[in-house]
């Protein structure tokens, strides 16, 4: 029992858990039953897949020792500049692949502007959200652009599965979350991630080519904050420009609540995805609870604070219990 | 006395403005347990970090076994059989043993392009081994690094060099932050490498500790050799005086 206990509360994703169970309830009793209803279930399942991609991507980078601000204006940027491509007779998929490229290309210039002039990535992807930011905008003319009636809609925001409980993103989001958690705990790519966020001067003497490491993190967050976007825009139907303003700052949210260290080398993919459920727990519960919708971003600031403080509770008792592991 | 293993001839290096080695020559050879001194800004680090990869050379070369070495990167090193311990400590705090042991060389089940999925209870089993294989104790492979005394962190380093099968090893001030008992032990190591066919080169501070367990000792001062000789045909005092 101790060694399970001791397990268990040094696992960094623990907090998190916890709370969405004890939030769960809470919410659940406060709507009187309307919270858990399939109508409601089906509703956060669909918005989730858009922000959990972006966690995912923002934790895996996090975990690498990096950080990146330009999420929330990459998933503007990439679909804006598949409607325009589009709109210019392009086909779905090709259209799909240039956009994918256009974020690659963000992550990339992100990655290796911070590596090879040593910048924080705090500056240089604070310089890129407000670059395609800017420039989502500028290609769109002000004016967005429309998006032709044959796209394969049922691919990605289509109503599927038992009751038809989830769309087709959950399906994309379970999928991308099983292989990125996968590729993180059993692959030499995952293992060289978190010895490049744990400690640069051991990844480096140990020969991992740490600055390709870094920017491949780079260029999977801004792919994956593209693909979200994409996402986004086919289930609302339009490419606002204004899309994914303070994305970045939730995603990050995201990652901290399930765990992930600022300072690298501690985090899972399975605790991003949990603070992102946490976040679209809060603001549905609240809505629900009738509480007025401008304590959203309170209670995400206290969660954040209080997940912290909580695995740092959690690990120092982890350490007090005398078991073996 | 056979062949030299490492053969470093005419080694420079400037840090901008600073002319941290020399001209260094030096021939190292097989089995032989090497104790490098010299004070801080001497050298000894600058020569190491060349050896492993770490650092380039401005002029000069490295012979390995007779033949010219081109080491770029520490990855080239280790395939040519040098492991360096450093004593910054080479260990990833956060990971477990086991990932520690096996960093940037995972056995691999299956990949694609270098990249594929690790071989967990492989890893798991043969840090178990080479752990024991250096007769220190631990729990369980698992355990993260970070949470392990600085001299058992130093033991892991060494099981994993020693795991790799290397010809010359690089100690880099392994004694520093040690206990007395964790620091007799690696000294031991040292001396037992002979018997396992590597070559040890043992940096240190720490006169005693290099005439405890080395054959020779080599003495560097503002970028070059000033002492070159066996244990036994010198002194502590005559060391002292020439730094």
């Amino acid at each position: 029992m101790k060694r399970l206990l001791k397990i268990y509360f040094e696992k960094p994703e623990l907090a998190g858990g916890l709370l969405l169970v004890v939030l769960v309830i809470v919410f659940q009793v406060r709507s009187n039953g309307v919270f858990l209803n399939l109508d409601n279930l089906r509703g956060m399942l669909g918005l989730l897949p858009e922000m959990g991609l972006v966690a995912i991507g923002v934790t895996i980078l996090m975990i690498c020792g990096e950080f990146d601000l330009s999420v929330g204006s990459v998933f503007a940027l990439m679909p804006m500049v598949m409607a325009i491509a589009m709109e210019g007779g392009m086909p779905f998929v090709p259209a799909l692949c240039v956009g994918l490229l256009v974020a690659a290309t963000i992550g990339f210039l992100n990655g290796f502007l911070t590596i090879r002039y040593a910048i924080p990535s705090f500056i240089t992807t604070l310089g890129m959200l407000f670059i395609a930011r800017s420039l989502t905008v500028v290609i769109s003319g002000g004016f967005p652009p429309l998006l032709p009636n044959d796209l394969p809609k049922w691919l990605f925001t289509a109503f599927v599965g038992p009751g038809t409980l989830f769309r087709m993103s959950f399906v994309w989001f379970v999928a991308i979350a099983c292989i990125a958690s996968l590729v993180m705990s059993r692959t030499n790519f995952g293992n060289w991630v978190r010895a490049t966020g744990g400690f640069l001067p051991a990844a480096n003497a140990m020969g991992i080519p740490t600055a390709r490491v870094k920017i491949a993190c780079f260029m999977l967050c801004s792919i994956l904050a593209g693909f979200a976007g994409m996402i986004q825009v086919l289930r609302l139907g339009s490419p606002l420009p204004s899309i994914g303003e303070g994305l970045e700052l939730q995603a990050v949210a995201a990652a901290v609540i399930g765990g992930t260290a600022l300072t690298g080398g501690i985090g899972t993919v399975i605790g991003g995805i949990l603070g992102a459920v946490l976040i679209r727990v809060i603001d549905n519960g609240l809505v629900l609870s009738q509480v007025d919708a401008n304590w959203f971003k309170f209670a995400i600031g206290t969660l954040t604070i209080f997940a912290v403080v909580a695995n740092a509770w959690l690990l120092r008792r982890a350490k007090q219990i005398r078991a073996e592991t | 006395m056979n062949a030299p293993i490492i053969s470093i001839r005419n080694l420079h290096k400037w840090y901008s403005g600073v002319h941290a080695l020399k001209g260094v020559s030096l021939d190292i050879y097989p089995n032989e347990a090497l104790g490098l001194i010299g004070d801080n800004g001497a050298g000894k680090s600058t020569l190491i970090n060349i050896l492993s990869g770490v650092q380039k050379q401005n002029e000069g070369e490295v012979l390995i076994e007779g033949k010219k070495a081109h080491i770029k990167t520490p990855r080239d090193a280790m395939e040519l059989g040098i492991e360096t311990i450093y004593q910054y400590n080479s260990m990833v705090p956060t990971m477990s043993i086991a990932r520690n042991m096996f960093i940037g060389r995972e056995p691999l089940k299956m990949a694609v392009g270098g990249i594929g999925v690790m071989d967990l209870k492989r890893m798991r089993r043969e840090s178990v081994k080479a752990i024991a294989d250096v007769d220190l104790h631990l729990r369980s492979p698992d355990a993260l690094v970070g949470e392990l005394s600085g001299g058992q962190r130093q033991g892991v380093a060494i099981a994993r060099a020693m795991h790799f099968k290397s010809k010359v090893m690089i100690l880099d001030e392994p004694t520093n932050h040690l206990s007395v008992k964790e620091t007799k032990k690696v000294i031991g190591f040292v001396r037992s490498l002979k018997q396992q066919n590597v070559t040890g080169i043992f940096i240190s501070h720490n006169m005693h500790h290099v005439f405890e367990c080395c054959d020779r000792v080599v003495a560097m001062a503002r970028g070059e050799i000033v002492l070159d000789k066996r244990i036994g045909e010198t002194s502590i005092e005559e060391v002292q005086d020439v730094l």
